[in-house]
């Protein structure tokens, strides 16, 4: 990399860049209060770190666009081993990412719509199509995707991650890392732990010779530990919500999971979980909750409804509903424990076998009874996401032993995270409506 | 009489549309049902006037609007059709019971706990398999009027099989057997089959709880009773009017918040 195109790369990105995404963060903080249109009858006054979330999504984006300037670009999937990578200083783009950002803005549709052309089904991941969909036709939201250089697929979430990458690795051209990390029934074996750890260990080289830096352990044990301060940072956050009124709706969560995503291992990020923690801490010393009458608590199975992530916060909050815990914000918490810088290979094999997509059907009841009690919630909402067999299948079971077995109602909500054709709102509203009089509001 | 009408209730479903008035002994003294217009508002206001003539004056009375249309009708709440079949049920049986709601385009049980709330219920998913849609589509295929598709299938002891329980491929499915001479009442023994199959899978998804009460537009179709019945090992039960146990729930829903 010449120092010229590093210049240039420093002075877009951390100079100018950076100064003018500030200057935006700090024109919404100074305007502050709610945006037009906020129902503030039934909702609290939106998050005061909202422009800084906002701030560094823009940032991480923008250092996108001009990363081939200084840096190398990896594409990973959501439950990627990303630490590796970071200790290599790559550029780590979230493909799920940056399709839930074109799924909130509504350009799945377009976008996936491109992939559909080229021949791949609609019964696919919205999230693999509109991923597929931009890297064919160069739409996107944000600008610019720069494109990879190494690909890095972990098996710990779903299958079709590998088919997926393995179509980015033919389209682009570029070497592709896959970590297949076995389902884990019950505990995992030495031999299951014994085999995922020679996998990360042969992923180094590969990742050193594209990188063309040496990896040092050193670093890497930081990332680790900056990973696993914003993880636990983000855990205590979402525990927080054990208060009634909870400060933090699963709506906010949502928005808020962001950085712990896709920028886990960076210092910054555990900065702005350390100021949401103060946030959420500062509600509930004021008693606000994020839901201004709440009635009833619920859960949230699955991943959002990125595109009515707003209509669906707002008609359970005008009801008194606070969606208050999700298993899939949780997923990115509660793995922290796991995680150990005295022991960061094996801490890294632990972490990246046991994310809730990869322990079945049974374990995930279990974290939703769990949830249930310490959250003292009335019920639960089972979204079930066309798009994400693996986490919907066995939702019909769970929604059953919630029911029998708990003594909660459950409804089984039939949506698509990203795809909207596959949502119909008058049968969500009904849906919704009659559960809603079923838990007396 | 009009003093003796203490609530209104009104379901506007996608098929028919359907009013029924209580007294204060929360029973049923008028009621009408016609097939659902598109434009819900004037077919609601003309429903109105015909209460009002039957009835005497109506301003003041209660009323609760039900079905998918209730965001169109000005009536004092809106409840879902969920919560005012259960209501409407329970005044009925005085029971905790397994409603089965078979309608032209949905289809929902509903599990009554025995102080008549709704203890867990389940609705067909975006498709019309389950509904009274399916059949209608059937029978506008085979040319053979709605009322007669159960009295056809029930006369023959003769079934096919069909094996799509959606409505477009149980079509092609449907004109294959014909063209391969197979007898329609055959067919439409297998069609109303798959149909009960598919609401015995929604039945299971909140578990049934006996007594099994069957409730709207398939209620009238006796061959879904029976094989129902069939495939439930269960007795079957009819309210005395099927299709207006939403209308008359939503009656007494009026009716309770009046007293309140
Ligand atoms: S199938 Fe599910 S886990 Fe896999 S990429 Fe899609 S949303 Fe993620």
């Amino acid at each position: 990399m010449s120092v010229g195109r590093k210049m240039v790369y420093h002075v877009n990105v951390n100079l100018l860049g950076r100064a003018v995404l500030r200057w935006h963060r700090l024109k919404a903080e100074r305007r502050g209060g709610a945006p037009r249109g906020w129902k503030q009858e039934y909702l609290a006054p939106p998050l005061s770190i909202s422009p800084r979330t906002k701030e560094l999504i823009s940032r991480h984006y923008l250092a996108g666009r001009y990363a081939h300037l200084g840096r190398k670009v990896a594409w990973v999937t959501s439950g990627a081993p990303v630490e590796l990578l970071k200790a290599l200083d790559y550029y780590v783009l979230y493909p799920e990412n940056h399709a839930a950002v074109c799924g909130t803005v509504r350009a799945c549709v377009e976008i996936s719509g491109e992939a559909e052309n080229a021949g791949y089904s609609r019964d696919l991941c919205s999230y693999a199509r509109t991923d597929i969909g931009s890297a064919l036709s160069g739409k996107t939201p944000v600008g610019k995707l720069p494109k990879p250089d190494l690909l890095l697929a972990c098996t710990n979430i779903c299958q079709t991650v590998l088919a997926w990458y393995r179509v980015l690795a033919q389209h682009f051209r570029v070497p592709l890392i896959l970590i297949d990390t076995p389902f884990l029934f019950g505990e995992a074996s030495e031999h299951v732990i014994t085999y995922v750890r020679r996998q990360l260990e042969e992923a180094v080289p590969v990742a050193e010779t594209v990188a063309g830096k040496r990896f040092v352990e050193r670093r890497f044990e930081e990332v680790t530990q900056r990973s696993r301060m914003a993880s636990q940072l983000w855990l205590e956050i979402l525990e927080r919500n054990h208060h009634q009124p909870a400060p933090l709706s699963v709506f906010d969560q949502f928005i808020q999971m962001a950085p712990i995503v896709e920028m886990r291992g960076d210092g910054f990020t555990v900065d702005f979980y350390a100021a949401l923690l103060r946030e959420v801490d500062q509600r509930i010393a004021q008693g606000v909750g994020a839901v201004t009458k709440e009635k009833r608590r619920l859960l949230w199975d699955n991943l959002p409804v990125w595109y009515r992530l707003r209509y669906l916060a707002e008609f359970l909050a005008e009801r008194g509903v606070a969606v208050v815990a999700s298993t899939y914000t949780n997923a990115w918490g509660e793995l922290a424990p796991m995680m150990d810088v005295n022991r960061p290979w094996d801490s890294m094999v632990r972490t990246y076998l046991h994310p809730i997509l990869n322990r079945g059907t049974g374990h995930k009841l279990a974290t939703m009874i769990r949830m249930i009690e310490q959250y003292e919630l009335d019920g639960a909402i089972l979204h079930s996401d066309r798009s994400c067999k693996p986490y919907s299948i066995g939702q019909m079971d769970q929604r059953d032993h919630l029911v029998r077995e708990c003594g909660r109602p459950a409804l089984l909500l039939e949506a698509d995270h990203n795809d909207p054709r596959s949502y119909a709102e008058e049968q969500v509203a009904n849906r919704l409506d009659a559960f809603l009089e079923m838990l007396g509001v | 009489m009009s003093h003796a009408v203490r609530g209104l209730g009104i379901d506007v479903g996608s098929t028919t549309a359907k009013m029924v008035a209580v007294g204060s002994n929360a029973e049923m003294i008028w009621h009408w049902l016609e097939p659902a217009e598109p434009r819900v508002e004037e077919q609601v206001a003309r429903f109105l006037d015909k209460a009002a003539a039957a009835l005497g004056p109506l301003s003041g009375i209660p009323s609760v609007a039900t079905g998918y249309g209730r965001g169109l009708v000005p009536a004092m709440r809106r409840v879902t059709e969920i919560t005012c079949h259960a209501r409407g049920v329970y005044r009925e049986f005085a029971v905790g019971v397994t409603l089965v709601d078979i309608g032209g385009q949905d289809s929902k049980v509903i599990r009554v706990g025995s102080r008549g709330e709704t203890a867990d219920f389940s609705m067909n998913d975006k498709c019309a398999a389950g509904t009274g849609r399916f059949l209608e589509v059937i029978a506008q295929r085979l040319a053979v009027p709605l009322e007669r598709l159960g009295p056809i299938a029930l006369g023959t002891s003769e079934e096919v099989a069909i094996s799509s329980t959606c409505t477009v491929f149980a079509e092609s499915e449907v004109i294959s057997l014909i063209a391969r001479g197979v007898a329609v009442g055959a067919i439409l023994r297998g069609l109303h089959r798959a149909l009960v199959k598919r609401v015995v899978a929604m039945i299971r998804t909140v578990g049934l709880v006996a007594p099994l009460v069957l409730s709207g537009g398939g209620a009238c179709n006796p061959a879904i009773c029976q094989l129902l019945a069939e495939e439930t090992g269960m007795a079957v039960h009819l309210p005395r009017h099927p299709q207006l146990v939403g209308a008359h729930g939503a009656a007494l829903i009026a009716l309770e918040k009046d007293a309140d």
